[in-house]
């Protein structure tokens, strides 16, 4: 056959395809395992980082800061200080104990995704088109004796400039204060907007409160320098030259604390008096 | 070495000083600008790319006599893109922490112009094995630039090897006052060009006419 000929190339272009697709499909089949072990371990890295349980490993000097912890000492974090529970956002129930979910194994994001799972929500600036019927928080506590509860830390998400960012926001016990946030998966431009990834503005989250004093969230990332929590406590300094992705983290938060997310959870919590 | 002839081992090692692909071809920059910051995420790009070189230039050497002409570029691209994923899905299950420090270069690699050089360039035209080679030794002569402006940046940036203290800072109670310079991207461009600077002293051979 001609080398040139349509039928030819047509052909080769046909192989060439199925060939490179059976080795990539190969490649991801094998190694699935593994990537999603690593991505879990990553977020409940993430976890005990924005609720401030690596610094205390630190601090005890059971791991070198900057250091990453070991598998081991994550899941004895988790088993002595951190319950996973699942909350029902579709209606003010708060607790979802006894839906029959297992709160450790639930993925909260293939269940956003999943039509039986979730519902659409209004058009928003998050641009969240689903919300998942349930959502995990994760209650931390002050100690590992008495189960005192210190903070929330609850999964947060929405639209950056080039993709969602998903994240973690703990909550001080009274409801408001913000003691940690954190991204885990974000698809921003290195060097500006995947700031959000790292601590050097992540640490000017703690001392920030989410809600004005009608409880609407009012929490927001401005332009410029916001100050110290004490002056400013509703605003967090933006990040230059990623004034999209700095939009988006105010979009997302406004989001989940508002009716949509976990606006109405909260206000039951307040009702209940609990935490406070 | 006995397993090379004289001609093989120059298309290996020409890579490295004398047709550097970024000393001399100036290609790829685009990602020696942005992971040199640290050295440990640096290794592990020049490795993939290595590699990946090194796969495409032998995948399409031994199909260069089938290619039609027509579409050989993207044939060229299909093989070439295959690889990089196939490299940014081990990153992710054995390398996880620098896979996402890495973060969208893995998924330059495939736009990086020293791979699809070599693939146009030399492996249509010569046998997988001088083309295997070829692929190594430009991979290794970017990973020398690479490992070499990582050192300065690091070094002088964070005053740090491989994320470990040899000029202790200021903010960690040290003597040495980091180079902010440094950390940022033309940080790169000033170490990249003095290195072309000395490589051309050394090599006056390599420096192009006035026009």
């Amino acid at each position: 056959m001609q080398h040139n000929s349509v039928r030819y190339i047509v052909l080769f272009a046909g192989a060439v395809c199925v060939l490179c697709s059976f080795f990539v499909s190969t490649a991801a089949v094998f190694l699935k395992d593994r990537q999603q072990a690593n991505e879990l371990l990553d977020k409940q890295e993430k976890v005990l980082e924005v609720s401030g349980l690596l610094e205390e490993l630190v601090e005890e000097g059971l791991l070198e800061e900057g250091k990453r912890p070991s598998k081991d000492q994550v899941s004895k974090s988790f088993d002595e200080r951190i319950v996973m529970r699942l909350i029902d956002l579709d209606t003010d129930a708060a607790a979802a104990d006894d839906v029959g979910i297992d709160p450790a194994t639930y993925d909260q994001l293939a269940a956003s995704k999943d039509p039986d799972m979730s519902a659409v929500v209004p058009s928003n600036f998050a641009r969240v088109r689903r919300v998942p019927r349930y959502a995990v928080v994760y209650e931390v506590f002050k100690d590992a004796e008495n189960k005192e509860l210190d903070l929330r830390v609850l999964p947060i998400e929405g639209m950056g400039l080039w993709g969602t960012m998903y994240g973690f926001l703990a909550l001080d016990s009274d409801g408001n204060t913000i003691r940690g946030l954190t991204f885990y998966k974000t698809k921003e431009t290195p060097g500006l907007g995947k700031e959000v990834e790292y601590s050097s503005w992540q640490s000017k989250w703690p001392g920030r409160k989410v809600f004005d004093a009608n409880w609407e969230p009012v929490i927001e990332v401005i332009k410029g320098v916001a100050g110290p929590p004490s002056e400013a406590p509703h605003q967090v300094d933006g990040l230059s030259g990623a004034t999209l992705t700095s939009r988006g983290v105010t979009n997302l938060l406004r989001f989940w604390f508002g009716e949509e997310g976990f606006g109405p959870y909260l206000a039951q919590l307040r009702a209940e008096g609990s935490g406070t | 070495m006995a397993i090379m002839s004289r001609e093989e081992r120059t298309v290996l090692l020409d890579p490295f000083f004398n047709n550097n692909p970024i000393a001399l071809q100036v290609l790829g920059i685009c990602s020696a600008l942005a992971v040199t910051t640290q050295m440990a995420p640096s290794l592990i790009m020049c490795v993939a790319l290595t590699a990946v070189t090194a796969g495409s230039s032998l995948a399409v050497s031994i199909v260069r006599n089938y290619i039609p002409s027509s579409i050989r570029i993207i044939v060229q691209m299909c093989i070439i893109a295959s690889l990089v994923i196939v490299v940014d899905q081990i990153l992710q299950a054995y390398a996880f922490e620098i896979s996402k420090q890495l973060s969208v270069f893995v998924g330059l690699i495939i736009t990086n112009c020293i791979v699809m050089g070599r693939a146009e360039g030399y492996a249509m035209q010569n046998g997988p094995w001088s083309s295997l080679l070829d692929g190594i030794g430009n991979g290794l002569g970017y990973s020398l630039i690479l490992m070499g402006t990582a050192l300065c940046r690091e070094l002088i940036g964070s005053g740090k090897l491989f994320g470990m203290v040899v000029l202790q800072s200021v903010n960690d109670g040290g003597w040495y006052y980091p180079n902010g310079l440094m950390l940022i991207a033309p940080g790169a461009f000033f170490i990249i060009g003095f290195f072309i600077w000395g490589l051309r002293t050394w090599k006056p051979e390599q420096v192009g006419s006035e026009d």
